[in-house]
């Protein structure tokens, strides 16, 4: 159960980190946390797989980590403040993490950034018909879910 | 007795911090925002406290979810640049005020406020990039810092009147130290922005700058728009504005000069806005 406002969690296109989600996703961000020491991020790299099954993660969760897929990691209660610790580790930079989850490349993402970003027009309430409300995913032209 | 002479409000975006550690704040990406700090730059080597309360948020460095405190204050006498990934930034190491530190804990605990008091932590680019900005690349910062951080990671967070109010308390606490000290308090984080979900990339320009006139003018009033506000009209990472209100609480009541404001889009994902409020 959790106590956060309702106002909160139905705004389009953005999750909501609470008390329920940190619980889902402790050892995933804890995982994430753990790059901080360079030692650990020398582990990882060199074997990924094992570093990973030290940590108490589900099989959903692995493979979001697997794949790269950062809605799916934050579905399954990942908070982006901990996964661009692992983004660091692969060499990604935080802009590159948060263009994979709108479906643009990392190029028409920082196109639209300079342009002035994202606009609010649509995007406030469900049901209007703004970029980030679900009938217009994905936005852009990228290959695939991973960063 | 200690005195408040200004406060200071900034974002405190990663890229700037690699930006300035990197020697690129010329490039054309990056020439203009810089350029609104220059100002900033010589305002403060002429107004150099002897102490900054920087409040601002870890991001999920000293703090993971093992330990989440709503408020926390950094009584070390130093602290380390954290790595949070990329390697430590190399910026100089944090030094403290634990005197005044422990001096504002105990009189704020002791006026009904509930503050962790930490004594050792690193400090993450939510501390050091505002210094950064204000300060320039020096051998040592000029002044000490006294680190206030604030949950805004996991909800809840704390509301705007709850920030408000510590700030008023925080004001009682360093206006009744001892010691003649010269004393800013800077709010850090937002502007508008979002780094997750499809509706990432999001900047609210009209909403920062309504922001921004009623922090100067009315900011009591600004301190009751709740959080679904902030994260709706501004992004889900712009909840980092309440801090800012702590930093204006600080202030008082007379209305204070503004020596500066600034605003600019982009800095990576992230709206910039910036002020200077003076003591009168």
């Amino acid at each position: 159960m959790s106590f956060s406002d309702s106002a909160l969690r139905n705004i389009p296109g953005t999750p909501l980190f609470d008390a329920d989600q940190a619980r889902k996703g402790y050892g995933l961000n804890q995982f994430c946390m753990s790059l901080v020491n360079p030692v650990n991020r020398e582990r990882f790299l060199a074997d990924p797989g094992a570093y990973l099954a030290g940590w108490p993660m589900n099989e959903a969760q692995r493979q979001a980590v697997l794949a790269r897929d950062l809605n799916r990691c934050i579905a399954e209660g990942g908070n982006i403040f901990f996964l661009v610790k692992w983004g660091a580790t692969l060499g990604c930079s935080v802009q590159q993490m948060v263009a994979s989850m709108t479906g643009m490349t990392e190029s028409e993402y920082r196109q639209m950034m300079l342009r002035g970003g994202r606009s609010i027009e649509g995007n406030r309430h469900p049901g209007e018909d703004g970029d980030a409300q679900p009938h217009h995913q994905p936005q852009g032209s990228a290959a695939g879910v991973g960063f | 007795m200690a005195h408040i002479s200004a406060s200071v409000y900034t974002s405190h975006v990663p890229a700037i911090g690699a930006a300035i550690d990197q020697g690129r704040t010329q490039e054309p990406y990056w020439h203009a925002l810089f350029e609104g700090y220059e100002f900033s730059r010589r305002w403060m080597a002429r107004h150099t406290p002897d102490v900054v309360v920087l409040v601002y948020n870890d991001h999920a460095t000293a703090f993971g979810l093992d330990l989440i405190p709503t408020f926390a204050i950094g009584c070390a006498a130093s602290f380390a640049p954290a790595d949070e990934g990329w390697g430590a930034r190399p910026v100089p190491r944090v030094i403290g005020h634990p005197a005044l530190a422990s001096h504002i804990a105990h009189r704020v605990i002791q006026d009904d406020f509930d503050l962790t008091l930490v004594n050792r932590m690193d400090v993450d680019h939510g501390l050091t990039v505002p210094l950064s900005l204000m300060c320039g690349q020096p051998a040592a910062w000029p002044c000490c810092v006294i680190p206030i951080a604030v949950n805004v990671i996991q909800y809840p967070v704390p509301s705007g009147l709850r920030c408000w109010r510590l700030g008023q308390a925080i004001r009682q606490a360093v206006l009744s130290f001892g010691e003649n000290l010269d004393v800013q308090v800077w709010g850090t984080g937002g502007m508008s922005h979002q780094l997750q979900g499809a509706r990432a990339g999001l900047i609210n320009s009209a909403w920062d700058n309504a922001f921004l006139d009623r922090l100067i003018a009315e900011p009591e009033a600004l301190a009751r728009l709740p959080h679904a506000d902030y994260v709706r009209e501004a992004g889900s990472e712009a909840i980092e504005l309440v801090m800012w209100l702590m930093a204006r609480a600080a202030m008082g009541d007379a209305v204070p000069r503004v020596a500066h404001r600034f605003y600019h889009v982009p800095a990576s994902n992230t709206a910039v806005g910036h002020l200077i409020l003076e003591g009168t």
